[in-house]
């Protein structure tokens, strides 16, 4: 990826979300080895990750929920879809249950606007639904 | 998941190969696929961007502008090498089209990007998708590999002796970052920060070079129109507002689903016949007409021609082709609200207006929408936002006024109605937030 550009630093949002989707979580580790490699100063790589959403430098769930509430999902249940979620897994927004199989986010459009209510859990796109239908699909990444 | 729709009015242009299989580059070229770029190579390139000018082409990603014009501010010499970059990075509220452009016609894109590369002279081309997208992202991915491997991308492209290479970007969650020049900022490895302008892009871009920023949309419809010529793509819309785009109809509606439609549809048309009308036999109160950025219309504002300057002459905007339906059990406070949030938490924080402005808006707008607003928050709602309106660093301070702006003057008496502590009349019993943020 490095060849891909004529700076070592283009590398880094797309390089910290796959190490992150790695490790789990962007740790001082990580940072440390990432800025190493792009010569940075960790905190130069830090000041980065702060900016972008998807990125996190604590420890998450296996699972991330993340319910959509924007404005095409609200009109669509897509709050109290998140109201239902925050209830069955018992945590809140960036919560993580204890067992540490989910965490939930409450998060901005993901462009699936055309098929709400959504969600995502990590990369997978959950439309059209309901509580019944999020049960299930929830079901599903527990048995997995 | 995210099933496709038809309609009898759709002009299916960029749509096209939709459902068809054409992420394989040989069901791609089964399907005309790379014969734009072969005609294109062997065009002076300034008659490329004539063409596209001619064909009417606007930025399909919300702000408009004539697609072949941007390209014509590419000087022709460069000490630095020249880029295209494709602006994936689809997160305005509403708008969920280029999603399925990349599922669906990923090469339409690369096409695109080769054909304004060798219009603009320039030998590299980047496709940003937002990192949400990673299922779309790894199609591109594939995509790429797959042009390479045919000899379509790389060094001496199609044996012309032209060189151009093309390669995928993931983003990591912002919404800023679709803004052009933040675009630039996140793919050279930084926080998404705008830059000043001028210069533009197509005079000073990625790492200093010309570069053309144009959305995955725009892109796709290029090839389509070496093809089928400017004349025939302008004729599909108004004068000046030529072809077709993606509507994507969401909201309090029968038929949501993405659309292709001719420019100059008209929105009362698309909500009642195209998105079959608001169910549960509720009434239209107000629809978001081109993504969230946008001043709303009224029910009674929705005859009008979705194009560009016919969506200006009417006081809104096309934008994104992001449609949402709203109907009357929703509360226009609320609405304003949760517009507001987006933009707050999407502010990248550089300038003053827009920092504090939206932070300010959203915390008057939660304590409003709980009961605890006075009558002068009203004006002052309205006021804060017209103050942010042109004087932000980058558009989204305007972004966040324009539809603010719009719901308290055209739903001023909704605001009337939450004022002396009562309650939200359309929330259902039991069900409060917090009086302050």
């Amino acid at each position: 990826m490095l060849t891909h550009y004529p700076t070592k630093r283009s590398v880094l949002v797309p390089t910290l979300l796959y190490a992150q989707d790695e490790v789990g979580y962007l740790n001082h580790e990580v940072i440390h080895e990432i800025a190493q490699r792009l010569e940075l100063t960790d905190l130069e790589v830090i000041n980065v990750i702060s900016y972008y959403s998807m990125l996190t430098t604590k420890p998450r769930g296996k699972f991330n929920v993340q319910v959509c509430t924007n404005i095409a999902c609200m009109l669509r249940g897509g709050e109290e879809l998140l109201d239902h979620c925050k209830s069955r897994l018992g945590i809140g927004h960036k919560g993580t249950t204890h067992d540490g199989m989910f965490s939930l986010e409450e998060v901005e459009c993901i462009g699936a606007c055309s098929w709400a209510p959504a969600v995502q859990v990590n990369y997978d796109f959950h439309e059209n639904l309901t509580a019944e239908k999020i049960d299930k699909i929830l079901d599903g990444y527990k048995t997995n | 998941m995210a099933d496709l729709v038809s309609h009898p009015d759709e002009v299916k242009v960029v749509s096209k190969r939709f459902g068809k299989g054409a992420t394989d580059i040989g069901r791609y070229l089964e399907l005309d696929g790379y014969k734009a770029v072969q005609k294109a190579l062997g065009m002076q390139p300034d008659a490329i961007v004539n063409l596209v000018k001619d064909s009417g082409l606007r930025g399909r990603g919300g702000a408009g502008f004539n697609t072949g014009m941007k390209w014509s501010f590419v000087p022709k010499q460069s000490a630095k090498p020249k880029y295209i970059l494709c602006n994936g990075d689809e997160s305005e509220p509403a708008t969920c089209k280029d999603r399925l452009i990349f599922e669906h016609d990923p090469h339409a894109v690369i096409e695109g990007v080769v054909i304004a590369g060798i219009a603009t002279g320039s030998h590299t081309g980047y496709v940003y998708i937002r990192g949400e997208y990673r299922y779309l992202l790894e199609i591109m991915q594939k995509a790429i590999k797959d042009a390479y491997a045919r000899g379509f991308l790389g060094k001496n492209i199609f044996g012309s002796g032209y060189d151009f290479e093309v390669y995928w970007h993931g983003g990591a969650g912002a919404y800023e970052v679709g803004e052009e020049s933040a675009l630039m900022e996140s793919l050279e490895g930084k926080r998404g920060i705008p830059r000043i302008r001028p210069p533009f892009p197509a005079v000073v871009g990625l790492w200093g070079g010309p570069t053309v920023i144009n959305n995955a949309e725009t892109l796709a419809s290029v090839p389509h129109i070496l093809l089928g010529g400017a004349e025939w793509f302008a004729k599909l819309g108004p004068p000046k507002n030529g072809g077709t785009r993606l509507f994507c109809l969401s909201g309090h509606l029968s038929r949501p689903g993405v659309y292709e439609l001719p420019m100059g549809y008209n929105l009362k048309k698309m909500i009642y016949e195209v998105g079959g009308g608001i169910p549960n036999g509720r009434a239209l109160k107000a629809v978001v007409p081109g993504g969230s950025s946008c001043p709303l219309l009224t029910a009674g504002e929705i005859d009008v021609a979705m194009d560009f300057d016919s969506m200006m002459k009417a006081g809104s905007m096309l934008g994104s082709g992001g449609v949402v339906v709203v109907d009357d059990t929703t509360c226009m406070v609320k609405f304003a609200l949760r517009i507001m949030k987006f933009y707050q938490h999407e502010s990248c924080g550089w300038c003053i207006p827009c920092r504090e402005g939206t932070d300010w808006l959203k915390k008057t707008l939660t304590r409003f929408h709980a009961g605890g607003g006075v009558k002068k928050d009203i004006d002052n709602i309205q006021y804060l936002s017209e103050n942010m309106l042109g004087r932000t660093f980058c558009p989204l301070g305007d972004a966040a006024a324009m539809p603010t702006i719009s719901i308290v003057k055209k739903f001023r008496k909704e605001f009337e109605d939450h004022l002396e502590g009562r309650p939200c009349p359309f929330e259902k019993a039991g069900v409060g937030e917090p009086v302050l943020a």
